[in-house]
Parts: C-alpha cells; structure tokens; sequence
C-alpha cells in the first residue's frame, strides 16, 4: 500500500522504475517480432527492392563513356560542338591513348553498342576502329588526327565527336527523352523524326486496352460472382473449380487455345460459315488485333475479378434485399441500391488488380496482338532480351511505374482506398 | 532438434554441391527438336566418353540478356551456350563471350586441313564456334497457290496472282531485303540502297503493299502452324521447321528456296567461367565440332553443317531414312539464288531500323 502513496516512480519489484522495465520488456518483445520476420524482411530487401532500385536506376546512368574514354571526354569539354569543326589534335590523341586502354580490357565494343543506340554506325566503327587503333602506339606515334581518319573517315566527321560529347555525362535524361520519342542533342531535347515515333502511341494505347480489359472483366465476372454468392455452397464450390481450372492452366496453352479459336480458319470462324451467318470470303478478323488482345487478356484476367467479388458478395446478407422488398423495393431498386452499393469494395479490388495486371502484360499481346494489339511492355521486353538497350527499358520501366501510381493515388481519391476488400 | 536435423542438411548440401560441379555440365540450346538433335549427336557420345552429365536448359532465345544478367552478378552458371551469329557477335562486343583460338581450340579436318579454314568465312566472330548453317526461307500451301506454284519470292508481294494471308517475322531483318529485291534492286546493292533512309522508305513502302495481308510472327512455331492450318498462303520460317511439316507431318506444303537468307547458329562459351570448367567447355567443344560430329547433327535436323568437310558426310534421315542432303539449304538445287546475313549492316542499323519498322507497323 505504501507504494500507491508514495510520490516517487512506481517501482518494478528489481527497484527499476516500472516505466522503464516495461518498456525495455516491450522492446524486447518488438525486437523478437522483428527477429521474427526479419528474414522475410531480408528477403524482400535483397531479391526485390534492391533490384527494382538498381534496375531503375538505370535510366539515367551513363558512366560508360566517361569511364572508357576519360582523357577524351576531358579534353572536349573546351571543343565548341557547334562550331562546326572538327576538334584539335590533343583530343585525337587522348582518344587513342584511351582506347589503347579500353582495347586491352575489351571494353570499347560496349562503348560502340551504347553510341550505336544514339547514332547508327557507332557499333562497328569502334569495332573497325579497335582493330587498327591496337597496333598503335600513343606516346611515339603522334600526330593522330590524319592517321584515324584514315582508319575511319568517320573520324573526321563533327557529328560522330559531337555525339561522343552529348552522351558523355554520367547521369543522363537521354533515355527518358528517348522513352518519349525525343532525344538528347547539343541544342538540347528534340522530338524524334515522325518515322520513329511510336512509344508515346504504345504508352497511351497499353492505358486505354487495359481500361477496356478491366471494364469487360467486370461486366463479364460480376454476373458470374453474383451466382457463385447465391448458390448453396456445394453447387458452388463445383462452379467454384470451373472459374479455378483456366487460373490453373499454363498462360501460354490458354492464349494458343484462344489462337485456335479466333482465327480466320478458326473454330468460331468455321462455324459461322457453317450457319450461314459469315460469308467464306469474309471470314471475321478477331486474332492479331486489338480484339484478339482483349478477348485473351479478358479471358486470362477474368478469375482475378471473380474472386475478390465473390468473396465481398458472401458478405452481403440476403436479408438486406428482403428487407428493401418487403418496403416495396423492385428487384431492380433492391438490387441498384442496397446490393450493388454493398458489392462496390469487391469491384474496386478486382479492378486494381486485373488493370495493374494488364498494364505489365506482354507474353498474350505478343502471341494474339498482331501489330495493333501491343502494349509497351512488348518494348520493355525487346529491349531488355534483344537490343540490350537496358538503359531505355529502364526509362520506360519508371514511367509505367510512375503512371501506375498516379491512376492508384487517383483511384485513392476518387473511390478511397479504404473501400477495397478481398474479403 | 527437426531445425538442426534441416540446417545440418543444409549445410551438407551446399558443400556437396560444388564438389558435383565438375561432373556437370550446363549447355543451353533452343530445346525441341533441335536440342534433340544436339543431344543424340553431341551430348549423349560426349557423356559416354567423357562421363559427364550434361543437363539441358532451353534458354536460347533469351541467351543475350541472361548472359549479362549472370555476367553482372557475377554468378555464371552456363558452361556452352547456343546462339545465333548476331547474339553472338554482341555477346562479344559486350566482353561476355570468350574469345576462341580455331587453331588450338578446335578440331583440324580428317584431311589435316586447319579449323580455320574448314569453317572459311563462317567464323564471323571472334568468340563464335559455327555449328549449322541454317535459312529463313518461304514455304507455301501446295492447295492454295492455284496452277503456278511461286518460284520467285516476289510470289510474296504478289497478293493478285496468290491471294491470302502471308506470315512475316514481326522484325525488319529479312524483310526489308526482301521487300527491296523485289522492288528492282540488284541484290549486291540491297545494303548501299538499306543504309540510306530514302531506301529504308522504299523498302516500307514496298512492305506497305502487302501490310494488310501479312500475319506478322515471333516464334519460329508460328509459321508452321499457320501453314498447317491453311490460315496463309505463304509464310517465312527457319527451314528445319517446314521440313518438318513437309516431310514428318505430311502436310500439303512446299519449299519455296528462293532468295533464302542463309544465317549462322553455333556456340559460344561464357567469359568469366573457372579455369576448370573453362577447360571442361573447351574439352566439349572440341569434341561436338568436329567433322563427323557436325556430320552426325544433320541426321537428326535439316541443317547444313557449318563445316566444309562435313558436307559429303550428310546421310540419311535417322528416323525417317529419307536422304537428308536435298533438303539441307546448302544443296546445290536450293542454293541458286541466296544471300546471307550481313552481321556488320545489321549491327549497326538494327537499332535505328527497328525503331522505324516497328513504327511503321503501329500504323
């Protein structure tokens, strides 16, 4: 009793004031919940954030040139790119000391096939080049000016200079104007010429497919949802497996099935010729197209709506709709008012999944797409296995990124994030 | 005690795996019929000599990327790895292939005559072992084409005398040569006019003519399933894949040989492996490249080796026991009118080319 009275600290039975051993009992209990998870943690920091940071940061890195031409790159610091005239001999020879460098550690055909993304012919002039500039000798062979443009008239041209020097800051916007059909030059961004413009079109097209996707999921899977809800559980469990089994099939063998269905050769085509209904000249085009990409994509994404749904709608007590009835509700109103509003968090969980899906999705695209059914992940994917041009996939990456956080941060306004449930 | 019991197994595990290494062999390739063909020409006699375990992995396609993704983590896991002559002349140029010696590295003719020049102009890489000549050729539908089989590739800009769809590879490699040959250019000029973005236009123009009834391909599957299915008239394709519709699955299909591009498919092995399954490679290299070897390949897939001395080795069809020669794209019959790949061009304006091709294709 003499503690409650006395003024002093309330006192552990240790003599510590009792705040202070709680709190240590309480930090040792987060520390044992944080060695707990730690190694999921751990994991998550190693396998995918570090990644994605160091892939991203891709984008603006450019330490190549700098690093395998440094004398070169410092030396044209006072050349004026546009004057209009080639550079001094000093530049000529820091060239060749640094590529008698780069030769013996192999690194001028990188240097090459990073130029090349910005001006063609890049690759093999430091392949040509590398070859000849091996048997020179940069303290005794001096003067170099005359001597590589006779390697390669390509020296003695202002723009092959001009491009070494605009690339060659280590932290560049060059892939992200590239990324938007413009590129860097030494007046500055410029849009691409017409004829290469195409990723800004991809971007915009790869939004408005995946709304469509997203829409015709919905209206195709709340139906379905709706059913799974109101069955009893043994009929549904049975319906259940059937939305299930597609979800458990490869990827690629569901939109090979769809390929046979669609074509012009097709089931659905053949049995339309068939009926009457389609002359056999002119069968339908439903494959290589955008229709094509968003019946497969449709199809594909369909079970991630439908489960999101199904298990909000188990929620909603049918007694809400008796009810609304018995106060001389119609189905519709009863439906429209008390049993759409309650189902609206299964929509928007479904929605941001099958959209964000969508969005990145290139293996179905690739396959039923043809040439106007692409996304801009199919850019992403060529450059990152087949033109190695990472730095620009790196650039499109951010900014996929980027918009896909925008439309979230969006949806958080307008529908609220605290209106989403899986369940 | 069941967490000692698994981190002991653990442990073991991770100290006994690298001791297995050395019998192992990781060799990536193309998979299906081709890696079989590797596999009962290569693989399986090495394994029976030498006793190691070779383990497939069918990464080819993606063979560039992974290499520099292996290559920056500096982890290799592949020991010989199959590509096509371009990948492998960028997997050199980006210091991720070793470099090869044909005098020392590889196996001289049974005549004594030297790698080098058994393999002659093929070895267009410092880092790249030829293994097959292959070519990216037309095959057509015997029952749709009317009276007058095709016997020009010009067949394929012809939509009034053969209507119906045709593939194209959904790349400008190819293509646009095409497209320009049969638009009047000489073929020795295709790459002057190429380089020049007056005729980089003339070629999509003439591309443009046939747009709307072309299917455009990226897996080598798709032709041959387009053609079996009477979806096109006419498609583009590697010719191991229509031999195989023509001559295994009996379809009624045709090689059109004309203007076929012959290109380059082979190994190379990765920069930066141990010195000891660095001479493991060499050792298997040595083997799987010699003559009889590259011989014994074309039994199995119709693909010219890329030796000389192999040629009048070529026989039979294992399986089949059809002669394999005529159908080898190097067959003098099919062979009259060809052009191969030009490495050099298409390193340096694939980039570019590709930008305006596929923008033109979103069209």
């Amino acid at each position: 009793m003499t503690d409650t009275t006395s003024d002093g600290p309330m006192l552990a039975a240790d003599g510590t004031p009792l705040k202070k051993s709680l709190a240590r009992a309480l930090r040792l209990q987060k520390m044992r919940a944080l060695m707990l998870i730690a190694p999921l943690l751990i994991f998550v920091l190693v396998s995918f954030i570090i990644p994605i940071v160091s892939m991203l940061m891709r984008s603006v890195e450019n330490d190549i040139v700098v690093e395998t031409l440094p004398l070169t790159v410092a030396e044209l610091q006072s050349w004026d790119a546009d004057s209009g005239e080639l550079p001094d001999e000093p530049v000529y020879a820091a060239f060749v000391g640094d590529m008698v460098v780069a030769i013996d550690a192999k690194r001028h055909t990188r240097l090459g096939t990073r130029l090349n993304y910005e001006q063609t012919g890049m690759s093999s002039l430091f392949r040509k080049s590398g070859r000849k500039i091996k048997r020179m000798d940069p303290a005794a062979d001096a003067p170099f000016k005359d001597k590589l443009i006779d390697v390669d008239k390509k020296w003695g041209d202002v723009e092959t200079w001009r491009v070494i020097k605009t690339h060659s800051p280590r932290v560049t916007n060059g892939y992200f104007l590239n990324a938007v059909d413009m590129r860097r030059t030494p007046e500055g961004a410029q849009s691409q010429p017409e004829d290469k413009r195409i990723l800004v079109k991809l971007f915009v097209r790869t939004l408005i497919m995946s709304l469509i996707i997203t829409g015709s999921c919905i209206l195709l899977g709340y139906p379905v949802a709706w059913i799974l809800a109101n069955l009893p559980m043994r009929t549904a469990n049975i319906l259940m497996i059937l939305v299930l089994l597609p979800f458990w099939t490869s990827l690629l063998v569901r939109t090979s099935a769809w390929k046979v269905m669609l074509q012009q050769q097709g089931v659905i085509n053949e049995f339309l010729v068939w009926l009457g209904m389609v002359a056999d000249d002119s069968r339908l085009v439903m494959i290589n197209n955008q229709t094509g990409t968003i019946i497969a994509m449709t199809h594909i994404l369909l079970p991630f709506m439908i489960l999101p749904m199904y298990s909000v709608m188990q929620t909603i007590q049918p007694t809400y709709l008796r009810a609304a009835k018995s106060m001389g509700a119609t189905n519709w109103t009863a439906f429209w008012r008390v049993y759409f509003p309650l189902s609206i968090p299964g929509i928007g969980a479904g929605s941001i999944l099958v959209f964000i899906l969508a969005i990145g999705y290139y293996i179905t695209p690739e396959i039923v797409g043809g040439t106007k059914g692409v996304f801009i992940s199919n850019r992403i994917a060529y450059h990152i296995s087949s033109s190695l041009n990472w730095g620009l996939a790196a650039a499109l990456g951010t900014i996929l990124l980027v918009v896909v956080l925008i439309l979230y941060w969006a949806y958080d306004k307008i529908v609220g994030i605290d209106n989403v449930k899986l369940g | 005690m069941k967490f000692t019991k698994l981190t002991a197994l653990a442990v073991t595990t991770a100290l006994v795996a690298p001791a297995a290494i050395a019998q192992e062999m990781t060799i990536v390739s193309w998979g299906g019929a081709y890696t079989k063909s590797q596999k009962n020409a290569y693989h399986d006699p090495y394994s029976a000599k030498s006793g190691v375990t070779i383990i497939n992995d069918d990464s080819s396609a993606e063979a560039v990327a992974k290499l520099r993704a292996m290559n920056e983590a500096g982890n290799v896991t592949w020991d010989v790895v199959d590509v096509v002559a371009a990948d492998a002349i960028r997997l050199c140029d980006e210091g991720l292939a070793m470099e090869i010696d044909p005098d020392t590295m590889l196996a001289p003719a049974p005549d004594g005559t030297s790698a080098a020049d058994d393999f002659g102009d093929l070895l267009v890489s410092d880092c790249f072992i030829p293994q097959i000549v292959y070519s990216t050729t037309f095959g057509y539908r015997t029952d749709l084409v009317g009276d007058t089989a095709p016997t020009s590739v010009c067949a394929v800009f012809d939509t009034d005398a053969y209507p119906g769809k045709r593939s194209l590879e959904k790349r400008p490699i190819n293509n646009m040569e095409w497209a320009l040959i049969c638009d009047g250019v000489a073929k020795d000029d295709v790459y002057d006019v190429l380089a020049t973005p007056e005729g980089q236009d003339k070629a999509l123009a003439k591309l443009d003519t046939i747009k709307d009834d072309v299917i455009w391909w990226s897996a080598g599957a798709d032709t041959p399933q387009l053609l079996a299915d009477g979806e096109i008239v006419m498609g583009s394709t590697y010719n191991g894949r229509l031999f195989s519709v023509i001559e295994e699955q009996k379809q009624p299909v045709a090689m059109l040989w004309d203007a076929q591009v012959f290109d380059l498919d082979g190994w190379i092995i990765p920069a930066g492996l141990s010195d000891e399954r660095k001479k493991q490679a060499l050792d298997y290299i040595m083997f799987a490249t010699d003559t009889q070897r590259l011989a014994d390949q074309a039994k199995w897939i119709s693909y010219g080796p890329a030796r000389a001395s192999s040629a009048p080795l070529v026989g039979k069809h294992a399986e089949l026991g059809i002669d394999m020669a005529p159908h080898m794209p190097t067959d003098p019959n099919n062979a009259q009118n060809t052009f191969l790949y030009n490495y050099e061009f298409w390193a340096d304006y694939r980039d570019d080319i590709d930008g305006k091709f596929q923008a033109w294709l979103a069209k």
